[in-house]
């Protein structure tokens, strides 16, 4: 691990200020996946800004019948909450779906959209990345892909994002609350909030440099059945092949975002529609355009079978 | 009793000869090592939290994680290091209560903190009760991933307890119960090379008064 300074942040906007003038800053919160890649020195932050004492550590009702998640709120605790337990079930699911019982308790809300991809080739500081190393190219095109994304991805990078609880965020359209050097805040709906890949891979997401997110917030509840179906290697602590989150309604009618198969969560809203004519219908829509290699050619029949399985047990309940 | 102490003494010793006549062989490597990772301009931060009910005091340089410090400095070694990436769950340890994996946590984040390690669960002649089933139900082979094991088991019966849902749990409202499915599922945070699952799930089923 490379040299780094420490400090415990005074007040978010000087956590923001801070970050964004000191070159080699980064903030730390729960560090499950930051001092992983910090130990790879694929993350090599020359200061640190340990964030955990600002306090965004609640969640509490919105005005309009919604729920305001502090930034800081441990992945446990938000699984757990009663609130999420009952009016956004798929948020609970997707959670308790990912890691283990140890990194749930660390990891935060903020910090699980934040964390980086598990792209082998990221992940091999032998490997050039583009992702890890701008230009230096992609080793996981034209290499093992099994994992690796089949919408969405450029010449540049096929990673995927890695988040169960982010895809469930993107199907219940959370907002992620931020505030900047400046003092200033912003709303960002979470379908904007994750990149595509392009030409920049190495940027994941449309914060500017030193903003820092404060909470995550989630529309008043919808109703309907909340499914998180998680497809993996092994039946716990394994990252998704394919995962769906769904929220279906008693006339067939829902939401449903897709993880596993690009560089964020995936969803398109017009898709949706087809959702009465069945998973085939919503998958070949989802997917269209998709550029599969012959290691991941079976996420496109795996995705609809997952979300056959989904609207099955939607009707069941 | 006796003969569990004689058995540890024993092993230790022999552990503890093998460190020895390693770090002989490896002398001046170990050296160049122990210069290298001090690093000019940047002084170590003190630190303080209470390990197992005692206040301790540490200045370190910032890059030590919680693990390091439990073990290198500190010298409570039960705490064990396996894969330093937050993989396997050997180095697993309470705070304030909470399991968390020591190696992917900074021993500077801890200020204040209450951190109780196996050390601090039970001693060889005052096992904690989940120390005690281990033993009884032969949850382990080599013993490596054991204090974690242990650490971890603790805590998932108060997690249950306190209601935390699991990923298995049929539904998300109910109180979740003392299931093996339900054991399984939360210990998946503990790899045990050894393949001892079985029998750790059996200590924990005693330990919360049911049948595993």
């Amino acid at each position: 691990m490379k040299a780094f300074t420490y400090e415990r942040a005074a007040s978010a906007q000087d956590a923001a200020a801070k970050a964004s003038s000191l070159q080699g800053a980064r903030f730390i919160a729960g560090g499950t996946n930051l001092l992983d890649l910090m130990k790879l020195e694929i993350e090599t932050p020359t200061h640190l800004i340990d964030v955990n004492g600002l306090g965004f550590d609640k969640i509490e009702k919105t005005q309009d019948g919604g729920l305001r998640i502090g930034a800081f709120v441990r992945n446990t605790a938000l699984a757990a909450d009663m609130r999420v337990r009952k009016g956004y079930g798929v948020l609970s699911r997707a959670l308790l779906a990912g890691a283990s019982g140890q990194l749930r308790n660390k990891a935060t809300t903020s910090g699980n959209l934040l964390q980086r991809t598990r792209c082998p080739y990221f992940y091999d500081t032998n490997q050039p990345c583009n992702k890890r190393r701008p230009g230096s190219g992609c080793a996981a095109i034209g290499g093992y892909s099994r994992q690796l994304a089949i919408v969405g991805a450029s010449e540049a990078c096929v990673a995927t994002h890695p988040s169960d609880m982010a895809v469930a965020m993107r199907v219940l359209d959370a907002q992620v609350e931020t505030v900047n050097a400046a003092g200033q805040t912003r709303a960002i709906p979470i379908a904007e909030f994750h990149r595509l890949p392009g030409d920049t891979p190495h940027i994941d997401t449309v914060l500017a440099p030193g903003e820092l997110i404060t909470a995550v917030t989630l529309p008043k509840p919808i109703g309907g059945v909340h499914l998180y179906e998680k497809v993996r290697d092994r039946a716990s602590y394994a990252f998704a092949l394919v995962s769906v989150a769904a929220v279906i309604q008693k006339d067939g009618s829902g939401r449903v975002a897709i993880g596993g198969v690009a560089h964020k969560p995936w969803r398109v809203e017009a898709a949706e529609a087809a959702m009465p004519q069945g998973a085939k219908a919503v998958a070949a829509q989802l997917l269209a355009g998709a550029t599969p290699t012959e290691d991941n050619a079976f996420k496109v029949p795996l995705v609809e079978r997952t979300l056959a399985a989904a609207m099955h047990e939607a009707r069941a309940a | 009793m006796s003969s569990l102490s004689d058995l540890e003494l024993s092993r230790r010793g022999l552990l503890a000869a093998g460190a020895a006549s390693a770090v002989v062989a490896v002398g001046p490597e170990a050296a160049a090592q122990e210069s290298d990772t001090m690093t000019p301009g940047l002084p170590p931060m003190p630190v303080s939290f209470e390990v197992n009910g005692k206040v301790r005091q540490l200045s370190l340089d910032t890059r030590t994680t919680l693990l390091d410090a439990l073990r290198e400095h500190l010298h409570l070694t039960g705490t064990k290091k396996g894969c330093d990436h937050g993989q396997c769950g050997a180095c697993t340890v309470l705070v304030d209560g909470v399991r968390i994996n020591s190696c992917l946590s900074l021993a500077v984040m801890h200020e204040g903190d209450r951190i109780t390690t196996i050390e601090g669960l039970g001693t060889p002649d005052r096992l904690h009760p989940m120390q005690a089933a281990f033993v009884k139900h032969d949850g382990y082979q080599c013993g490596y991933c054991t204090p974690g094991q242990i650490c971890s088991a603790v805590a998932v019966l108060d997690e249950i307890k306190r209601g935390v849902p699991s990923h298995v749990s049929a539904r998300l409202t109910d109180r979740p119960r003392v299931t093996n499915a339900e054991m399984r599922e939360r210990m998946s945070g503990n790899i045990c090379r050894c393949g001892a699952y079985s029998n750790i799930a059996e200590a924990m089923a005693e330990v919360a008064g049911g049948k595993a």
